[in-house]
């Protein structure tokens, strides 16, 4: 028997080991897959919240949704030490170039959620003032649909970010097809 | 003090110069674009009258009326006297000049960067007259009437769901 009972809840759940060769003392894999297991379960939040989807996503990261159980556990509000960008609400066309100054901040690899029909479509919005979706100035991975999304939504929209984060290729960031679509926005 | 009292002295100080109109229960006072500072001062100094607060300075575009497309309202309120009014100028959208009130009322400032900034009235005297809301490098005014509210680089909303 064990001196002190300690970590006894059984509901603590591990992710599973990515495909690989296993033995007597050794286990190996590709290192793709590692690192991709090791982004898509930190990612990091960076909450640029505007409007009503922003307080839909304060309810998602809020102990009843609980964004912290993917992995997501701190909201980092600076674009340095942040890896997933989560734009919450209507931008308008004078914010544009600081949400892109926010992006051009956040070090690769860096990732992008449109939260609700502003962020991504200018939603009802359909006027000369207001950004008619985010994609226009910074590049898009997760579009999450809504107005406001639920915080069930918003979760479904990051499981999936972590999906393309886990299965991204290590040279993704530096091949022609990356650098080109970084060209296309005027992003170096 | 009441409406008519302020017509009496009104009309007594400036003659014929000036309309009066009662809509929506409250005195609407229409004068040359010119006299706007005049007009305001008289108002504000008036020992009896004293408008003091500006309450709101907005602008309209009647692209009919030939000549006075543009209507620049200043909504006054007299504090001792509770009593409201509205003062309006029209000015052709050619030469859209009018005085500016900030000397007169400070709150004026940025009411009339943003009548500005969304109409192009040009307010003579302002002294930081550039634009408030809209991003700086605009360069129409958006609430004239020949401009689209919709954005118009935009293709993909132009069916009927979306009413363009």
């Amino acid at each position: 028997m064990r001196p002190v009972q300690y970590n006894t809840n059984t509901k603590v759940k591990m992710v599973d080991l990515p495909e690989g060769y296993a033995g007597e003392g050794f286990y190996a894999t590709s290192f793709d897959k590692v690192v991709g297991l090791a982004r898509k379960n930190s990612l990091w939040p960076l909450p640029f919240a505007t409007s009503c989807c922003g307080i839909e996503f304060m309810a998602t990261m809020a102990s009843h949704y609980d964004l912290a159980r993917f992995g997501s556990e701190r909201m980092g509000f600076t674009p340095r030490q942040c890896d997933m960008l989560l734009v919450a609400g209507t931008i308008s066309k004078k914010l544009g170039p600081i949400l892109r100054q926010v992006y051009i901040q956040m070090a690769e690899p860096r990732w992008v959620v449109a939260i609700g029909a502003c962020a991504s479509s200018g939603g009802i919005f359909d006027s000369y003032s207001v950004l008619q979706g985010i994609d226009q100035i910074i590049p898009v991975d997760v579009y999450v649909p809504g107005c406001p999304p639920r915080p069930e939504g918003i979760l479904d929209g990051i499981l999936k970010l972590q999906e393309l984060v886990g299965n991204e290729s290590l040279r993704r960031r530096t091949s022609d097809q990356y650098k080109a679509l970084m060209e296309s926005y005027g992003i170096k | 003090m009441n409406y008519d009292k302020i017509q009496e002295k009104l009309t007594a100080k400036f003659g014929e110069q000036v309309s009066y109109e009662i809509l929506y229960d409250m005195l609407n006072v229409t004068i040359p674009a010119e006299m706007n500072l005049k007009t305001m001062q008289f108002l504000y100094d008036d020992e009896e009258m004293r408008f003091r607060f500006l309450t709101d300075l907005t602008a309209n575009h009647f692209p009919e009326n030939k000549g006075k497309e543009l209507q620049v309202i200043y909504q006054l309120h007299s504090l001792e006297n509770n009593i409201r009014l509205r003062l309006k100028v029209t000015v052709p959208i050619e030469t859209p000049d009018v005085y500016t009130a900030t000397s007169l009322y400070p709150g004026a400032n940025w009411m009339e960067r943003e009548t500005y900034d969304f109409f192009g009235v040009n307010f003579v005297g302002h002294p930081n007259l550039k634009r408030i809301l809209n991003a700086e490098d605009m360069d129409y005014f958006p609430l004239r009437k020949e401009y689209t509210l919709e954005d118009p680089q935009r293709t993909d909303k132009d069916d009927e769901m979306f009413g363009r």
